[in-house]
C-alpha cells in the first residue's frame, strides 16, 4: 500500500483518457461491419450511379463519356413522359386512397375491446405476404379462368358480362393494382398510425368531452393535430413507395395495355436490361434520385418548422 | 352493433383473397387434389428444388449477416461515443430516403467488378445493406434501454466488453433481435426486384424469381391454378412465422416507430 502511494498521483490522470480513447477505440472496432456495409454496397453505388449517367455505359462492352447525353435524351423519350405522367396519377390515387382506408382502420381498432385483436391481425395478416406474392395473388383473382370476382359481381347484378380487370383498359387495370395494394399495405400503415393514436393521452380526450365537443370536433381539433408527426411519416412512406412502383405493374398488368400502366421504375428496368443502356437508366434513377432529395427535404423542413 | 357487423365484414374482405388462394391452389377440374402443386414442382417455367435451396440459401446469410451486423452496430451506437458515430448514423438511416431501385442499378456493376455478380453471397449482401437502417434503428434502441449497472456489473467481474455483450446484453436484447431477424426473413424470402436484377441465371433463381418466372416467361396461357398453388407456397411460412411470433414483432415495431 505503501509503496504503491507515491505511483497514485502519476498514475490516475493518465489512466481515465487512455481508457476513454481505449473505449473509443473498441466502439469504433463494433461499428466496423456497418461502416463496412453502409459504405461497399450503399455510398459506393451512390456514387457510382452519379459517375454512369455521365457515360454511354452498354451492358457489355466498355463505358465511353458522353455526358450529358443521357440527359439530354431523357426529354424526347415518349415511353418516360408518359411513364412520369402516369406514375404522378398514380401516387396522387394512392395515397388518398391509402390513407383514408389505413386511418379508418386505425380508428376502428384504437379501443381494447372483445374482438378487436383478432381484426387487427386480419387486417394486418396481408403485409406478412410478399408483395411479389400478392401480386401474383390478385392475378389469378381478378382472372376470368379462375377467378371468383367476375361471378360475385356478376351475381349481386353489379357487372354485366365479362370484364377483363388487368388487361382490359387502362382504367381497370390502374384499378387492379389499386385495389391489390390497398389489400396489401393498409394493415401495415394501420399499424403505424395506431402507434400514433395510442401515444395521445387519453384525459385529453377526456376533457374535450367534458367541454361538450363532438366527435368529429375532438377528432379535427385533437386528433388530427396531435398525430401530425405520425401522419407525416406515413404520407411520405407512401408517396415515396408509389413513386417507386414496380413489382404490382409488373407482375398484374405487365405495363399495358398500351404501356398505359408502365411505371417509372418500369422505364429504368427496360432500359437497362431490355434495351441494355445502362448510362440512360442510371441518368433516370439520378433524376428520380433528386426529386426524391427535394421531397424528403421539403417534407423534414415543414415537420420542423410546426414543432 | 351495425358497426361490429360493418368491423366484421371488412376483416372477412381482408381474409378472404388469402383463403381464396389456398382454396384454388387446391382445386382441380374434378374436385380437390394436390394437382397444381405438382405442376408447380415439375413444369418447365416452376419451382425446381435448387430454387428452394437458394431461397434458403439467401434467407439464411440475409438473417444470420443482419443479426451479426446489426448486433454489434448497435452495441456501437446504443453503448459507446466513437468520432464519426452520428455521421455514421445518419448515413445508415439514409439508406431508406434512396430506395432500392434507384441504385441497382450500379449494385448490379459493383458486383460484377468484384466478383459477385448472379451470386446468392452478392444478393445477400446487398438485402443485408437494405435491412441495415430499421435494424441499426431497433438494436441501438434496445441496447440503450439496458441499465447501465447491468454491463458494469460484468466489466468489473473481469469480462471484456465483447464477453459482456455475448454473456448478458445479447440476452436482454432477445425481442429485439427476434423482430430484426423476423423481418430479415420475410423481406429475403419473400424480395421479387433485387433478386431479379442480381440473379441472372435461371440456376440460381430464389422460389418467389421462379414462381414469377411462371407468369412472365409463359407466352401461352397461365396457369393459374399452379400460380395459386406457388401463391400458397410462398405465403405459409411468412404467415405462421408472423401469427407464432406476431407479439414480440408488433410491440418491436411500435417501440421503434414511437422513438422515431
Amino acid at each position: 500500500m505503501t509503496l504503491l502511494a507515491p505511483a497514485r498521483p502519476t498514475v490516475l490522470p493518465s489512466t481515465p483518457p487512455r481508457r476513454k480513447r481505449n473505449k473509443q477505440w473498441i466502439g469504433a472496432l463494433y461499428a466496423a461491419p456497418t461502416a463496412f456495409v453502409v459504405g461497399m454496397f450503399f455510398v459506393v453505388p451512390l456514387g457510382l450511379v452519379v459517375w454512369m449517367s455521365l457515360h454511354h455505359w452498354p451492358l457489355l462492352g466498355a463505358p465511353t463519356i458522353n455526358a450529358p447525353e443521357n440527359y439530354a435524351g431523357l426529354a424526347d423519350d415518349e415511353l418516360l413522359r408518359s411513364a412520369v405522367w402516369f406514375t404522378l396519377k398514380y401516387t396522387v390515387v394512392v395515397t388518398v386512397l391509402l390513407f383514408v382506408l389505413s386511418f379508418g382502420l386505425a380508428l376502428m381498432v384504437q379501443h381494447r375491446r372483445r374482438g378487436v385483436g383478432l381484426l387487427r391481425t386480419a387486417f394486418f395478416l396481408p403485409a406478412a405476404v410478399g408483395f411479389a406474392s400478392a401480386s401474383l395473388l390478385f392475378l389469378g383473382l381478378l382472372s376470368d379462368e379462375i377467378g371468383p370476382v367476375n361471378r360475385i359481381l356478376e351475381s349481386v347484378g353489379l357487372l354485366d358480362g365479362y370484364v377483363s380487370w388487368t388487361s382490359g383498359s387502362a382504367n381497370t387495370a390502374l384499378g387492379s393494382a389499386v385495389v391489390l395494394v390497398l389489400w396489401r399495405f393498409a394493415g401495415f400503415n394501420m399499424l403505424i398510425l395506431l402507434t400514433g393514436l395510442q401515444a395521445i393521452p387519453l384525459d385529453v380526450y377526456e376533457a374535450a368531452r367534458l367541454d361538450g365537443a363532438t366527435r368529429f370536433q375532438i377528432f379535427r381539433r385533437i386528433t388530427v393535430p396531435l398525430m401530425r408527426p405520425t401522419i407525416a411519416l406515413v404520407l411520405t412512406l407512401m408517396i415515396t413507395g408509389s413513386l417507386l412502383a414496380f413489382d404490382q405493374f409488373w407482375i398484374l398488368t405487365r405495363g399495358g395495355p398500351d404501356n398505359s400502366t408502365t411505371s417509372l421504375v418500369m422505364v429504368i428496368y427496360r432500359e437497362a436490361f431490355i434495351e441494355l443502356d445502362l448510362g440512360s437508366a442510371a441518368a433516370i434513377s439520378v433524376a428520380l434520385l433528386g426529386v426524391l432529395i427535394v421531397f424528403n427535404a421539403i417534407q423534414l423542413g415543414v415537420l420542423r418548422r410546426r414543432s | 352493433m351495425s358497426r361490429k357487423i360493418s368491423a366484421a365484414a371488412l376483416a372477412v374482405l381482408f381474409l378472404f383473397p388469402l383463403l381464396w388462394s389456398a382454396w384454388a391452389s387446391v382445386r382441380t377440374p374434378t374436385g380437390f387434389g394436390l394437382e397444381n402443386y405438382r405442376r408447380l414442382f415439375t413444369s418447365d417455367n416452376g419451382i425446381r428444388v435448387e430454387h428452394v435451396v437458394n431461397s434458403l440459401t439467401v434467407c439464411a446469410l440475409t438473417v444470420g449477416g443482419t443479426l451479426l451486423v446489426a448486433t454489434l452496430g448497435g452495441y456501437a451506437f446504443g453503448r459507446f461515443t466513437f468520432p464519426g458515430k452520428n455521421a455514421l448514423f445518419l448515413l445508415t438511416l439514409a439508406i431508406l430516403m434512396v430506395p432500392y431501385a434507384t441504385i441497382l442499378i450500379a449494385l448490379y456493376v459493383l458486383l460484377e467488378w468484384i466478383g459477385l455478380q448472379d451470386s446468392l453471397i452478392g444478393l445477400s449482401l446487398v438485402l443485408i445493406m437494405f435491412q441495415l437502417p430499421f435494424s441499426i434503428f431497433m438494436m441501438r434502441n434496445a441496447f440503450e434501454a439496458i441499465p447501465k449497472e447491468l454491463e458494469e456489473s460484468a466489466l468489473i467481474d473481469g469480462c471484456t466488453s465483447f464477453g459482456a455483450l455475448t454473456r448478458i446484453m445479447l440476452h436482454a436484447v432477445r425481442p429485439g433481435l427476434i423482430t430484426v431477424g423476423l423481418f430479415a426473413f420475410l423481406t429475403s424470402w419473400s424480395e421479387f426486384f433485387a433478386p431479379l436484377i442480381l440473379l441472372n441465371s435461371t440456376s440460381k433463381f430464389t422460389v418467389m424469381l421462379a414462381v414469377v418466372n411462371m407468369r412472365t416467361a409463359s407466352f401461352g396461357a397461365i396457369d393459374y391454378a399452379a400460380l395459386e398453388a406457388g401463391v400458397t407456397f410462398m405465403a405459409v411460412p411468412c404467415l405462421l412465422l408472423f401469427l407464432v411470433l406476431q407479439r414480440s414483432y408488433v410491440q418491436g415495431f411500435m417501440s421503434g416507430a414511437l422513438r422515431g
